[in-house]
């Protein structure tokens, strides 16, 4: 009895350690850098989809209820110095395509809902903008630091990514024109 | 007796702690308690863009007076529950709390039930083992050795 005891706890003790073994080798087979490097492998990954709280007017925005537009999605953050300068550019990029099926989505990430709004205040943006607070969409978008832009085409796919800061209003025209012509 | 009262005036003084704490928190105490989203570390360990405006915040929020808890329910709101090196101790998160000692609980419980189980079979064994011949030779050899030493 004793015997058969000892076999069943030692057969427990070696089935966790199998399972957590099992569930570290998935966390590395899954674990493929999101979709920023499938678009670095060449591919077009469907864009993460997001529903989050909006800082520009109240309510929530999802990506999906962009579908049909081609969307400029930039990550930032009111504490990431690069992404001070590159925001007037993203600004004059939504106010000279905006009537032309374009959407520039600003995904603010890992930072105070109220700092963001005065960042937006005093950097004039105007475009739509979401709160990101615990920083999910990291992960699926492969993010490595702030700020990342992604150029979504009207099916949803990702045909450009921009990691860091834009400098010139030329990168975010040509990511559209390539969204545009997918 | 001196033990009983011994243990409740350690509660009593942990208590105290934990309320004083819960009502004026510290910003030393909140920063190893809270965790930098950019980093991954607790915000004493970091000198990251964000941690230094969450100490900001958690400092203001001490001087106006407010409760741990209240802080930490606001960080959360901003970052999500990740924000918190451990779960809070209330709803579902206790459970993270609780299921330790439940299991400590269970294996202690297992533990003994396999040792008296044990203990058991051998007392069992013993009884069942047979009773050793006499050998009516080595006793008288015995009594003789002894008698040997006798005075």
């Amino acid at each position: 009895m004793a015997r058969a005891l000892k076999l069943t706890a030692q057969a427990v003790a070696v089935a966790a350690v199998a399972g957590l073994l099992v569930l570290l080798i998935w966390k590395i087979v899954e674990d493929d850098g999101g979709a920023a490097s499938a678009v670095e492998r060449g591919e077009q990954p469907l864009a993460p989809g997001f529903t989050l709280p909006r800082l520009d007017r109240l309510g929530e925005l999802s990506l999906e209820s962009l579908r049909g537009k081609v969307v400029v999605l930039n990550f930032w953050a009111s504490w990431c110095g690069p992404c001070k300068k590159e925001a007037p550019l993203l600004e004059a990029a939504w106010q000279a395509w905006r009537d032309r099926g374009v959407v520039v989505v600003g995904v603010d990430a890992k930072d105070f809902t109220g700092d963001a709004k005065r960042f937006m205040r005093r950097y004039g943006v105007t475009y739509p903008n979401v709160h990101d607070g615990s920083g999910d969409l990291e992960e699926p978008y492969g993010l490595l630091a702030y700020p990342e832009t992604f150029f979504v085409d009207r099916r949803g796919r990702i045909v450009e990514h921009v990691i860091g800061q834009i400098h010139e209003r030329a990168e975010i025209d040509a990511g559209i024109r390539v969204a545009q012509g997918t | 007796m001196r033990g009983l009262v011994a243990t409740a005036i350690a509660v009593l003084t942990l208590a105290g702690t934990a309320l004083a704490s819960e009502q004026r928190p510290t910003l030393a105490e909140l920063e190893s308690e809270v965790i930098c989203p950019t980093c991954q570390t607790t915000l004493d360990q970091s000198n990251s863009p964000i941690a230094d405006r969450m100490r900001v915040f958690i400092r203001t929020r001490i001087e106006a007076g407010d409760t741990k808890g209240e802080i930490e329910d606001a960080l959360v709101a901003e970052f999500g529950r990740a924000v918190l090196a451990s779960p809070p101790k209330k709803g579902f998160d206790l459970l993270a709390w609780v299921l330790p000692f439940v299991a400590l609980g269970l294996a202690a419980v297992a533990l003994g039930a396999l040792t008296w189980r044990w203990s058991r079979a051998r007392a069992e064994e013993a009884r069942a083992l047979p009773a050793p011949e006499t050998d009516a030779e080595f006793e008288r050899r015995l009594d003789d050795e002894l008698a040997r030493f006798d005075l």
